[in-house]
């Protein structure tokens, strides 16, 4: 599995799959038993390419006793930055996630969404190069969300690499090049969306066709046929007119035509049905 | 500032910023209060139907002050085991810990900064109560101890042998496990220490041997009797050494200082355990 640098990389599985293992492992947390990886170059577990690296936790928890400003200011500390640079990065940490106004505020006195937002501040600290996001968005409310989404393509404009866990597929969808799919410790697939949704689909609904006549159209992308529904998979979308054409040619009569789009959670569903299968 | 001494000021602030100085602060001060209220009260012994003699009242304040160091004592020891006890454990089991370990900081780093304000705030605090104590007794009766700096240094160190164990206890087990064991050692070796004396007195081997190795095992009785000694004005001293090895049987008396080899195990032994601690830190997974 490869996560090219600049791009946003999708993390997917269901629970237990390894996702936040995997990150842990990329970030030297937990001893690999086996099997090698680099991050930023680097083999993984080095201690100073961690300062190039940000991270928010799935099980994200601050010092209550310190105020958010201190948070941030500790990890400034912890991540080696210039003292010349502490006040303009927490500054512009805190304006990101909208905590400025709570800046002096104790973290214990912080709601689970305000932590998150202060987490993902945490790893902004210093622009990295690389930021691992464990389920970023998993305390937060829709304009949380929103806001999370904004960030993530700010970070990419950067050419910052971000590497989000995430059980929310249409989140993914919406920020990430690229995606990898795990089960049981083992990447499934990876590769670009488009990769990955197999490009565009149509449905069609045609009546008066044999099915060997129906089958015969396969030259326009995969078919998937239920007597009713023909669905033709990978299809240039310049070419619904000719597929269209060609049914009527055979003597089938057409009654709709739906472009699909295959989203990622179907595509997910689809690859860990057959891993189970 | 080395990553060791962040993590160091950071866990000395908790300390503050919960509030356990203060509860520590105000404990000592109402303890220092009532106690030097009651040393006041020695000069009212009535001896032959007349005031008690200066010396005897002396006498008696050591002793009582030997009874008041061993109650600093155990809540120094109780103290520094409930806070280390869980000092690693709950910031691993809450997440803590897994945003500032990402950083570019070695596990070391966080363990001894950790251990470091820990024992900074212990030594700074045993020495404070310490003096505290020592100059109201002083006020109240007239005696000073003889050897005060190592009172200090013989109390703080049963703290940190106690700080230690709990803290690498930490790296693996709950805080309330780890608590419950480090406590538990500490009042085995007091009775170890006990058993020993007895054994000694009673030329019985295999006692006086059991509380060798309870002082081997968790130096604190060792210690504490150092502690002890300390205090002790001359006149007990050469009454407890002509008494023999029986003196040694009751733990608020002791007639001779820990002997050096003693003093080296022990600083050996922290050590070894802060290596314990270390290793065992490394290993684990976050």
């Amino acid at each position: 599995m490869t996560v090219p640098r600049g791009e946003a990389f999708g993390f997917l599985g269901p629970n237990g799959a390894g996702k936040t293992t995997a990150v842990k492992l990329l970030l030297g947390l937990v001893e690999a038993t086996s099997g090698e990886g680099w991050v930023l170059g680097r083999p993984i577990g080095d201690r100073t390419t961690r300062g190039r690296i940000g991270y928010l936790p799935e099980l994200f928890r601050y010092q209550p006793w310190l105020s958010a400003r201190e948070v941030l200011s500790l990890h400034c500390e912890l991540a080696g930055l210039p003292r010349s640079s502490w006040k303009q990065e927490i500054q512009a940490a805190l304006e990101v996630v909208d905590l400025a106004g709570r800046a002096g505020d104790r973290v214990g006195t912080f709601s689970k969404g305000m932590q998150q937002r202060l987490g993902l501040g945490v790893a902004l600290l210093g622009k990295p190069e690389l930021v691992f996001l464990d389920e970023p968005t998993s305390a937060l409310d829709p304009v949380g969300r929103h806001d999370v989404r904004q960030i993530i393509n700010a970070l990419k404009e950067r050419g910052t690499s971000v590497f989000l866990n995430s059980h929310l597929l249409t989140e993914v969808e919406m920020c990430c090049d690229r995606v990898a799919i795990v089960d049981h410790g083992r990447v499934v697939v990876s590769g670009t969306l488009d990769e990955l949704l197999g490009g565009h689909a149509v449905r069609i609904r045609v009546s008066g066709l044999a099915p060997r006549q129906r089958a015969s159209v396969s030259g326009f992308g995969e078919l998937d046929d239920d007597g009713e529904w023909l669905t033709v998979r990978g299809l240039d979308p310049e070419r619904v007119p000719e597929l269209v054409a060609e049914l009527v040619k055979l003597g089938g009569r057409v009654y709709q035509v739906e472009p699909r789009h295959q989203t990622l959670e179907d595509r997910f569903l689809q690859l860990l049905g057959e891993g189970s299968n | 500032m080395p990553p060791i001494l962040v993590i160091a000021r950071l866990t000395a602030l908790e300390t503050s910023r919960r509030k356990l100085l203060l509860a520590l602060g105000v404990l000592t001060l109402v303890v220092i209060g009532v106690s030097a209220w009651g040393f006041s009260k020695l000069w009212d012994i009535q001896t032959n139907g007349g005031p008690a003699p200066p010396a005897l009242v002396r006498t008696t304040a050591s002793q009582l002050l030997i009874l008041v160091a061993f109650m600093f004592e155990a809540i120094l020891a109780l103290s520094a085991a409930i806070v280390a006890a869980p000092s690693i454990s709950t910031d691993l089991e809450s997440g803590l810990a897994l945003s500032m370990l990402a950083r570019p900081i070695r596990r070391s780093d966080f363990l001894l900064g950790k251990w470091l304000g820990l024992a900074a705030m212990l030594v700074l605090y045993t020495a404070v109560s310490a003096w505290g104590e020592l100059l109201a007794v002083e006020w109240a009766t007239g005696f000073f101890p003889p050897h005060p700096i190592l009172l200090v240094v013989f109390i703080a160190t049963v703290g940190l042998v106690l700080l230690t164990l709990s803290l690498a206890l930490s790296t693996r087990l709950s805080g309330i496990t780890g608590a419950v064991i480090a406590l538990g050692g500490y009042f085995m070796a007091w009775v170890g220490g006990i058993v020993g004396g007895i054994g000694s007195a009673l030329h019985n081997d295999a006692l006086a041997t059991a509380g060798t190795i309870s002082k081997l095992l968790l130096p604190t009785d060792g210690l504490w009797r150092g502690a002890v000694w300390t205090l002790e004005p001359e006149a007990l001293l050469v009454t407890y050494r002509s008494a023999g090895p029986g003196a040694a049987a009751f733990p608020f008396a002791a007639a001779n200082p820990p002997p050096a080899p003693f003093l080296a195990w022990s600083a050996l032994w922290l050590l070894a355990m802060l290596g314990i601690a270390l290793w065992s830190f490394r290993r684990r997974e976050i």
